[in-house]
């Protein structure tokens, strides 16, 4: 091998002195050695002076900024949400619960890219086409190193999957929480209402710094309107993250305060009854306890299914409620506005008696037709030929619109508006859910107000039989029967029965609040209106004597029928009658007639009559009112 | 304990140990550090034990490394230069034909294990230049400077063209070091120096934009904190929180949540002074002095010229993995790819460390020879 190098550079390599050069005098060259060595070794220690400066500069220096800055690297401040309240039934069962389920959140300032990391998450787990879009809006909320939810209720094998993917993506994190969860479903939807993704709106409302760690908040419903008892008190907790900004421990914890408990004074079965009874017919269906004013019913078809509207309703879902036939989304029970029709004639009957314009035994005849002086259009009786002579309970039982027609025009519409006014009519009841509908209790001066026009006596007349400009609510008809029957006391209903805040051992009970406790002349003239009311289901020419109960249960009612179009004269309705022109049908009652535990209005929207289709759901109310109270 | 110092063994150790190749207390030193570092090592791992055994692996190569190259006399040693020098050359060729590796060419692999051969030039240059030197009168004169710089130059800019440009510094430094030791006049090192001052605006124009980036970043790291800055960054607030006593072995917050990047291996001194604060980082430099001054006293002792300067080159070229990483470290110099010697995890430089250590024990147990 050696050969292989040219002769001189193999010898000069294996130390010959190469031929010219001076002898190497080596005590010398080892004293000049020693002296670089020692020079070199002083560089080293001032090199190394220097860095133990350094290092003394930040450990003790600065020891105080950079031991805060490693503190705020790894300790976050994180909100709790409380967990929200239960609602219960009157009976106890839960209609609105918590159930454990897994959502995505994403810290933006770990996650390095947003639209890419929302993209490769979009291919694990179902995310919507503009899921990046949406996070950017639901982010501006938060603070750049907050978690923001992204997605909610995992399914199991979406969160099985990200956990495989996880060390992929930093900062991203499967987080466990309650989810809000209905199991009655459409059943409870217009009282419950919904709870929704927290939006401006909601933090416009709410004190947003007890929201920093909420997801949801009431959108509609109980859950919209108790929405401050419900939610709690948001606690914090000091947690521990690494790099990725993953919690690896808890430090220390201010628990939050969960939301307190409401019972409903609503019952599940009577719901359910009232929703059977209605079938496949849109209507409305309230019941209130006369004795205290809490709602035992209220229901309104066709509804929804609350559960969709938690997780974020897709947009294909909600165009299908949209688009239902029936409008789903609209709660008949407080906004759908109906023509009052014979319903309104006991209170009528009332004002008359209260009023001294008639008395017991005061009879007016009644041959079909009742005209006006000047007028030669006739308004009609429903039965062709007229009752013949009838008194008030005569009246009320075979519902004869002639004595009806004479006894507004002797009120007039001003004393009727006026004494109506007290049972709740023409104004919102009260009742703890938004929205109500006042409806309309026609006056001269409303109609001055409204239309710039004159009172006309015609108007008058068709008043007295609840037709023309009256407009009334089901939860209005639900709660002037119950103030009929309970003998004068209006109540502001309530749906809330009791309350339990967090830690107390009780519930509170809350107690419908009396809205006005109605001037009575003479308590013999309710009691004649009553009885006119029960003679309407257990009189002999009752027009609603089909419902009629087993003894010993007595129930008084009066039906109505809600004109939707114009009839020509002596037109009838038949079942050929198109759908959409039939009338609404509507009944009111309550029972049990001697000591009224349950004030029912039903309305059957294009049911036709409503002695015939309203009466039987408002039946199956009270025999399930009954059920109920034999097993007390 | 004079007697020790002095190299001499005392009478009651094993006889393999008496043998005369071995300086204990630089063998004491090097295993006190060994030693630490592993238990740094175990912190900054995650408390993988795992890591440790496959450190403790490569100290074992390491070791045999020393022992053996111990035991060869530095005539030998010189004997074989050229051809150590013109294989680490031909590898280096070999890399830039069929290297392998993530973005850069560094790598070999020799399929049955990889490895790179800037490693080996780490030795080399140096042992040549010493062989070069040997027998040469010093300080050398123009030529023998020329051809020396000729020696650490090809290799150097081999090993940049890669491109990796901490080692291609060091190889050059252990060079310059033996140019330095060789007695060269202070008047030609301080125009060289000022040559290369001059010329250093020009390295920018030759530097990877990554590399360009490192610069920027170490003037100013905040400008960036979640980029390029978060290295020097949070490296900073590891060894400052650390203060005067640490946080504890294994209770260091910035390096137990991944804080430190690279904790384990470039910045495991940040780590260190996390855990141990002042007085570990103090122990740990007072530990390497020990060592290095124990090597420049090897070289003193020295007899030929060959020894001497590359016992002087091994031994200030491993100080300056101290001082280039511990200033990293602490953000007095840029972030370069250099390890904290014998404590670093990974790579195969702690295996040429020791076989570095090995040459020093050599020449130590040979001092008495003239050859």
């Amino acid at each position: 091998m050696p050969a292989l190098m040219p002769r001189t550079f193999a010898s000069r390599l294996r130390g010959r002195r190469p031929a010219g050069q001076p002898l190497k005098d080596q005590a010398l060259e080892g004293r000049q050695f020693r002296a670089r060595a020692l020079t070199a070794f002083l560089l080293i220690v001032a090199v190394l002076l220097l860095l133990g400066l350094r290092y003394v500069y930040l450990q003790v220096l600065n020891y105080d900024e950079y031991a805060t800055r490693s503190a705020s690297n790894r300790v976050r401040i994180v909100p709790v949400a409380p967990n929200r309240g239960l609602i219960y039934d009157r009976r106890g069962r839960p209609v609105a619960e918590n159930r454990p389920a897994y959502r995505l959140e994403l810290v933006p300032e770990k996650a390095g890219d947003l639209e890419q990391v929302i993209a490769g998450l979009g291919r694990i787990i179902e995310l919507p086409a503009d899921a990046y879009a949406a996070f950017e809006e639901e982010r501006r909320r938060f603070r750049s190193f907050d978690s923001v939810p992204l997605k909610f209720n995992l399914s199991e094998e979406e969160v099985a999957r990200f956990a495989v993917d996880r060390h992929r993506y930093a900062g991203v994190e499967v987080v466990p929480y309650l989810a809000r969860h209905y199991p009655y479903g459409d059943l409870l939807t217009h009282v419950l209402g919904y709870v929704g993704r927290l939006d401006a709106e909601d933090l416009a409302r709410v004190d947003a710094a007890n929201y920093r760690g909420t997801t949801h908040a009431g959108k509609s419903g109980i859950e919209r309107y108790y929405e401050d008892q419900l939610h709690g008190v948001s606690g914090l907790e000091k947690v521990e993250t690494n790099v990725q900004g993953r919690t690896l421990k808890v430090l220390e914890r201010d628990p939050p305060i969960h939301g307190d408990d409401l019972v409903l004074s609503l019952d599940v079965q009577l719901q359910q009854a009232a929703w059977d009874a209605l079938g496949d017919r849109a209507g409305a269906v309230v019941a209130i306890d006369p004795s205290d004013g809490s709602v035992l019913v209220l229901v309104s078809k066709p509804a929804y299914d609350p559960n969709l509207f938690v997780q974020g309703i897709s947009t294909a879902n909600y165009r299908s409620i949209l688009a239902a036939p029936g409008r789903p989304l609209f709660n008949r029970a407080l906004l759908g506005g109906y023509e009052p029709g014979s319903t309104i004639k006991p209170f009528i009957g009332l004002a008359g008696l209260e009023l001294g314009v008639i008395g017991k035994d005061h009879r007016v005849f009644s041959n079909g037709r009742f005209f006006l002086p000047g007028l030669d259009k006739p308004f009609r009786d429903w039965r062709k030929g007229g009752h013949g002579w009838v008194n008030i309970q005569g009246a009320l039982e075979q519902s004869v619109n002639t004595y009806f027609y004479k006894l507004a025009l002797d009120l007039g519409i001003d004393r009727i508006h006026d004494y109506l006014a007290q049972f709740g009519f023409g104004a919102a009841s009260g009742l703890d859910l938004l929205g109500e509908n006042a409806g309309v209790l026609p006056s001269r001066a409303w109609k001055r107000g409204q239309m710039g026009q004159p009172w006309y006596p015609g108007e008058t007349v068709i008043a007295g039989i609840g037709q023309g400009f009256n407009v009334v609510t089901p939860l209005q008809l639900a709660n002037a029967v119950a103030t009929l029957a309970n003998g004068g006391t209006r109540r502001e209903p309530r749906l809330l029965y009791a309350r339990k805040h967090a830690g107390d051992a009780q519930a509170e009970k809350v107690r419908a609040p009396v809205a006005l406790q109605i001037p009575v002349n003479d308590p013999l003239n309710w009691d004649i209106v009553r009885e006119g009311m029960r003679l309407v289901v257990h009189g002999a020419q009752g027009t609603a004597r089909a419902i009629r109960p087993d003894p010993p249960l007595q129930i008084a009612g009066k039906s109505g029928t809600a004109q939707v179009a114009a009839q020509a004269e002596d037109e009838d309705m038949t079942d050929a009658t198109a759908a959409h022109l039939r009338h609404h049908a509507l009944f009111l009652a309550y029972a049990p007639f001697e000591r009224p535990g349950i004030a029912v209005a039903a309305v059957v929207e294009h049911g036709g009559g409503g002695s015939r289709q309203a009466a039987p759901v408002a039946r199956a109310v009270i025999d399930a009112w009954v059920q109920q109270g034999l097993a007390e | 304990m004079r007697r020790l110092l002095r190299g001499r063994v005392p009478g009651w150790l094993p006889g393999w140990l008496q043998g005369p190749h071995l300086d204990l207390p630089l063998l004491a030193a090097l295993g006190l550090l060994i030693a630490f570092g592993l238990f740094v090592l175990y912190s900054a791992s995650g408390g993988s034990l795992d890591t440790v055994y496959r450190q403790g692996v490569r100290i074992g190569v390491g070791l045999v490394a020393l022992l053996v190259l111990s035991q060869v006399p530095p005539h030998v040693l010189r004997i074989w230069t050229p051809w150590l020098y013109a294989l680490g050359v031909l590898l280096l060729l070999a890399t830039w034909l069929v290297g392998t590796g993530r973005s850069t060419s560094r790598w070999l692999d020799l399929g049955v294990f990889r490895f790179q051969p800037s490693e080996i030039m780490k030795l080399a240059v140096p042992m040549m230049m010493a062989a070069y030197l040997h027998p040469r009168r010093l300080p050398p004169d123009l030529r023998s400077l020329l051809v020396s710089v000729g020696i650490l130059a090809v290799p150097a800019v081999l090993i940049a063209r890669q491109p990796d440009l901490g080692t291609a510094l060091l190889v050059a430094a252990s060079g310059v070091f033996v140019l330095f030791l060789s007695g060269l006049q202070w008047r030609v090192i301080f125009g060289l120096a000022g040559l290369a001052a001059a010329a250093a605006p020009a390295l920018w124009w030759v530097m990877h934009d990554y590399q360009r980036q490192r610069v920027l970043t170490f003037l100013d790291p905040e400008s960036d904190p979640l980029g390029s800055g978060w290295n020097i960054i949070q490296s900073k607030i590891a060894v400052g929180s650390g203060g005067l006593l640490g946080k504890g072995w294994l209770h260091g917050t910035q390096s137990r949540l991944e804080f430190i990047p690279e904790r384990h291996t470039d910045f495991i001194l940040a780590v260190l002074s996390e855990e141990f604060g002042l007085v570990g980082v103090l122990l740990l430099l007072l530990l390497y002095l020990f060592i290095v001054g124990r090597g420049l006293y090897i070289a003193g002792l020295a007899r030929t010229t060959y020894a001497r300067l590359l016992a002087g080159s091994i031994s200030m070229t491993f100080f300056l993995y101290v001082m280039v990483n511990a200033g990293m470290v602490s953000g007095l110099l840029p972030v370069v790819g250099v390890p904290l010697p014998l404590i670093s995890y990974g790579g195969t430089s702690i295996v040429t460390l020791l076989a570095g250590f090995g040459i020093l024990m050599s020449i130590f147990g040979h001092r008495n020879f003239i050859r």
